[in-house]
């Protein structure tokens, strides 16, 4: 557990595991340091950009907050994040249901079935606005990407790839494996805030 | 309004970005030199964060539907309004149907237009930019683009004839703050970052500048946990070959982060061109 530099104007804090990263996130959320511009939880760790923030006296700060989070053990959570739970409707008829269940040795009602039993959580955002990393994917399920990425996935496609899944957010280009589709709106930038998917939010899928 | 006569090789609408959302992966994205822009709209009496146009390598005709003050900054090109030569870092007068000219910049890469009122395109989360990555924002300029002027906030008197800019270098001296993760390569790639320099190759976007160098040679292998990435950042892919990231980076990544690019170089580094080489000056991360 160290905090690292991240040039003049961010400190990138090794939390270590995810569920830390989400309870520091979330305390800085709550109570934002001065100056504080961004907050980027990762798998582990939280980059913090404050432009104009004195980094030591922030380092000093982060590293109380750090130990707090770290010691708190997986139970404790005064956040209430963990109390969200967004549910996505799924139509499985993806283009690659059948690739993944000959990559796994499982049968399409087998991958549906394993892939609508998970309880996921969102454990960070990147690759496009909204695209949200889902880890709590059954280890039977995990498949590579895509040897070609196709040139446009539809929003609301439901994918797989490794050991994440994610619904996208809008069309782009992708290398994930499409299970299914969703008529739920993961991602709306006239809304506030504009996902339904921020960090430590669950995610059930329902077939 | 401005009628985009002709956009250059790429042109797009830039203020200061949408900061606050990288945790959703939004790029912050903005104008690649900051500085440059703030400038251009101090010289039309705008506020610094007002929209204006990022022009790449000069080459735009912009036709004004009403008058307008307008002051071109960034790299230093030809500039006529009308056929009249005019200049950059002053304010000029644009009179309605008047059309601006730029030609190539004879140094740089990004020249700034910022009109009073600033560019009114509707805000997107916050931000007029077009963000090259993400998509989000108004679409890069086309011939026939028409963008709406105003909404940039309350304007100020001007009272400024001129502003002098540093000078544009090919090879300019770049600090940079060693880590997050330095400890990921060897001594010998550390101390080939600072031996310098490194060239700047034809893959240069918003996004990020690619380098020609020395490979930075790893001490380890895998790949990093995702996490965060900042402005600055000079990221290393397997191939070894830096890339340093602008406005429009990813906001997460894999690759370990050798550096980051001191904040009053980035613009440094955000006007260099293909060929232009740039020499790494580690230094302390706490500013002096």
């Amino acid at each position: 557990m160290t905090i690292r530099r991240a040039g003049e104007q961010a400190l990138l804090v090794e939390t270590g595991s995810l569920e830390a990263a989400h309870r520091l996130d979330a305390l800085l959320r709550a109570d934002r340091p001065e100056h504080v511009e961004e907050i980027v939880p990762g798998q582990e760790t939280v980059l913090v950009v404050a432009p104009d923030a004195d980094q030591e006296r922030l380092e000093s700060r982060l590293a109380g907050l750090l130990a707090s989070v770290t010691d708190a053990g997986p139970a404790r959570d005064e956040t209430g994040t963990a109390a969200r739970i967004v549910e996505i409707p799924v139509v499985y008829d993806g283009d690659d249901l059948d690739s993944v269940a000959a990559l796994t040795g499982l049968t399409v009602a087998e991958v549906i079935a394993l892939h609508a039993g998970s309880e996921f959580v969102v454990g960070w955002l990147g690759f496009a606005p909204g695209f949200a990393y889902l880890i709590g994917l059954d280890p039977r399920l995990h498949a590579p990407r895509l040897d070609a990425p196709r040139t446009s996935v539809p929003p609301g496609s439901v994918a797989i790839a490794g050991p994440y899944s994610a619904v996208y957010p809008s069309a782009s280009p992708g290398g994930w494996r499409l299970l299914g589709r969703t008529d739920v709106r993961v991602w709306d930038v006239a809304a506030d805030p504009p996902t339904k998917l921020p960090p430590g939010t669950r995610v059930r899928f329902l077939p | 309004m401005i009628e985009i006569v002709s956009p250059g090789p790429y042109a797009t609408v830039q203020d200061l970005g949408r900061p606050g959302y990288a945790h959703l992966g939004v790029p912050r994205s903005g104008a690649a030199d900051a500085p440059s822009l703030r400038l251009a709209n101090r010289l039309v009496g705008n506020p610094e964060s007002a929209a204006g146009i990022e022009l790449t390598f000069g080459g735009a005709a912009l036709r004004f539907g009403d008058n307008a003050w307008i002051a071109l900054t960034g790299a230093p090109c030809p500039v006529d309004a009308d056929r009249r030569p005019t200049g950059m870092c002053a304010p000029v007068w644009i009179p309605q149907g008047g059309t601006l000219r730029v030609g190539t910049p004879r140094e740089g890469l990004r020249t700034y237009v910022a009109v009073r009122g600033g560019i009114g395109v509707e805000p997107v989360l916050g931000s007029r930019s077009t963000d090259s990555l993400s998509g989000l924002g108004p679409p890069p300029l086309r011939t026939g683009t028409v963008l709406p002027v105003g909404g940039a906030g309350p304007s100020a008197a001007i009272r400024v004839d001129s502003a002098v800019q540093g000078p544009f270098s090919s090879c300019p001296p770049v600090r940079i703050v060693l880590g997050p993760r330095a400890d990921w390569f060897t001594p010998d790639a550390v101390a080939a970052l600072r031996a310098g320099p490194y060239e700047v190759a034809t893959e240069i976007n918003r996004v990020g500048v690619r380098l020609r160098g020395t490979a930075l040679e790893r001490a380890r292998g895998g790949e990093i946990p995702s996490e965060g990435m900042t402005l600055g950042a000079v990221q290393v892919p397997p191939d070894g070959r830096p890339i340093v990231f602008l406005a429009d980076h990813p906001t997460t990544g894999g690759y370990p982060v050798i550096g980051v690019v001191a904040a009053r170089d980035l613009s440094l580094v955000a006007q260099l061109r293909p060929g232009d080489r740039l020499w790494f000056r580690p230094v302390p991360g706490v500013r002096t």
